[in-house]
């Protein structure tokens, strides 16, 4: 659960970053139980023919519907998703984790690789 | 007695299979992090090791947020990589040591460390990886293996001081086992990165370079540590810190640094290699 601690030792005040805590996982199950069911690609074929009707079997809420519909990582995130189920909804439509670090920093992807490449200068 | 010759620490990072997969290490994307590891492997045909201990975290593949233990550990005749879902091909089966697995399991317990004991574990990228970075292109793999995850999904993460102790208790379980096998300890992850949120591409060099001194000269000094500080200071896949103090806290001997390398970019990370010798 979220605990509500102050001071340098809570990362919920970290700018742009949000941790995957009881608060997050508790509200992503679904979600997040949906991505993790990608790993076959039974389920992945499944979802592609009728996007709706798999997040419906999922349970998912209408916040992570629209999410998914509009592929938008910041709003999955804000849903409860957390990044490492996520990646296998990406990985459906060839999503690297620079194509989703652009789209998250709303940066085109030569952007975000090259500010990945300043990091070492 | 078993004996743990060395520690490695090494990146886990999925495009790292896929460039090995495509034969990309000379590319010059790739050339700077590839040419750091041919020490490592000199080093590992001259001890052969029979055994190596990979630490690493489970992405997605055999845990899901249903029962997600802190600490898990193989105790499987073979560890299977499967699909993750965005590519990356699957390895042959890795092959394990289920008598020495138990051994380190039971020593563990009684070292108040109360692990959950898999004997079926699929084994994702965390652990492939640096499998076929370290061990690959020699047709079939040259060490048994035992797999030992560590939840870095879903917070609470257990501390950086708890893995270190994790790791003593390790090098402790190893050392008491009576069979006469060399075994290399290998810390996967790292280092800094972010793959979430608006802070997406977080690297800090310089807190990198340091916990690549520290770990080698003052561990303890990092597990002063709080996950959150971490995911402050190395973005918040960052705290994959923890599995190279795990790495480092099972080498109780005399430690050496025999090499070592660091390079940016490597997909959204800084990649960090560290050999270390661990004398009696």
């Amino acid at each position: 659960m979220r605990l509500d601690q102050k001071g340098p030792f809570d990362a919920h005040d970290i700018p742009g970053t949000t941790l995957f805590d009881g608060t997050q996982a508790m509200k992503g199950y679904a979600l997040n139980h949906m991505c993790w069911s990608f790993n076959a690609e039974a389920n992945r074929q499944d979802f592609l023919r009728d996007p709706e009707a798999y997040c419906t079997k999922f349970g998912l809420n209408e916040a992570q519907k629209e999410a998914i519909r509009t592929k938008n990582v910041l709003a999955m995130l804000e849903a409860g998703g957390n990044i490492y189920y996520l990646a296998k909804f990406a990985g459906i439509f060839g999503l690297s984790v620079q194509d989703i670090g652009a789209q998250q920093t709303g940066m085109s992807v030569d952007e975000f690789k090259a500010r990945l490449v300043a990091a070492g200068e | 007695m078993a004996r743990i010759v060395g520690g490695i620490s090494t990146s886990h990072i999925p495009a790292i299979g896929n460039a090995i997969a495509k034969g990309l290490q000379q590319e010059p994307y790739w050339k700077p992090f590839f040419d750091g590891y041919p020490p490592v492997y000199e080093w590992l045909d001259r001890v052969k090791p029979d055994v190596a201990v990979i630490v690493y975290n489970d992405h997605g593949l055999n845990f899901f947020l249903n029962s997600m233990p802190t600490f898990a550990i193989g105790a499987a005749a073979e560890y299977r990589n499967e699909d993750e879902g965005w590519g990356l091909r699957p390895l042959p089966p890795f092959p394990g040591d289920p008598k020495f697995s138990w051994h380190v399991i039971e020593s563990l317990v009684a070292d108040e460390f109360d692990i959950t004991i898999c004997q079926d574990l699929k084994v994702d990228h965390g652990f492939a990886v640096p499998m076929s970075l370290l061990f690959g292109g020699k047709g079939k793999w040259p060490v048994r293996t035992i797999p030992l995850e560590v939840n870095t999904v879903q917070h609470p993460l257990p501390t950086p001081a708890r893995c270190y102790k994790l790791g003593q208790a390790l090098g402790r379980a190893i050392e008491s086992y009576s069979q006469d096998l060399k075994v290399v300890v290998v810390g996967t992850g790292g280092m800094s990165h972010q793959l979430e949120g608006k802070r997406a591409g977080f690297i800090n060099k310089e807190f990198d370079l340091y916990c690549m001194q520290k770990i080698v000269t003052d561990p303890k000094a990092l597990t002063k540590y709080t996950i959150p500080e971490l995911v402050e200071l190395a973005g918040s896949q960052g705290p994959e810190l923890i599995m190279w103090l795990i790495m480092r806290g099972a080498l109780r001997g005399r430690v050496t640094k025999l090499h070592s390398n660091y390079h940016i970019p490597i997909s959204n990370t800084g990649a960090g290699l560290l050999l270390l010798e661990n004398a009696a």
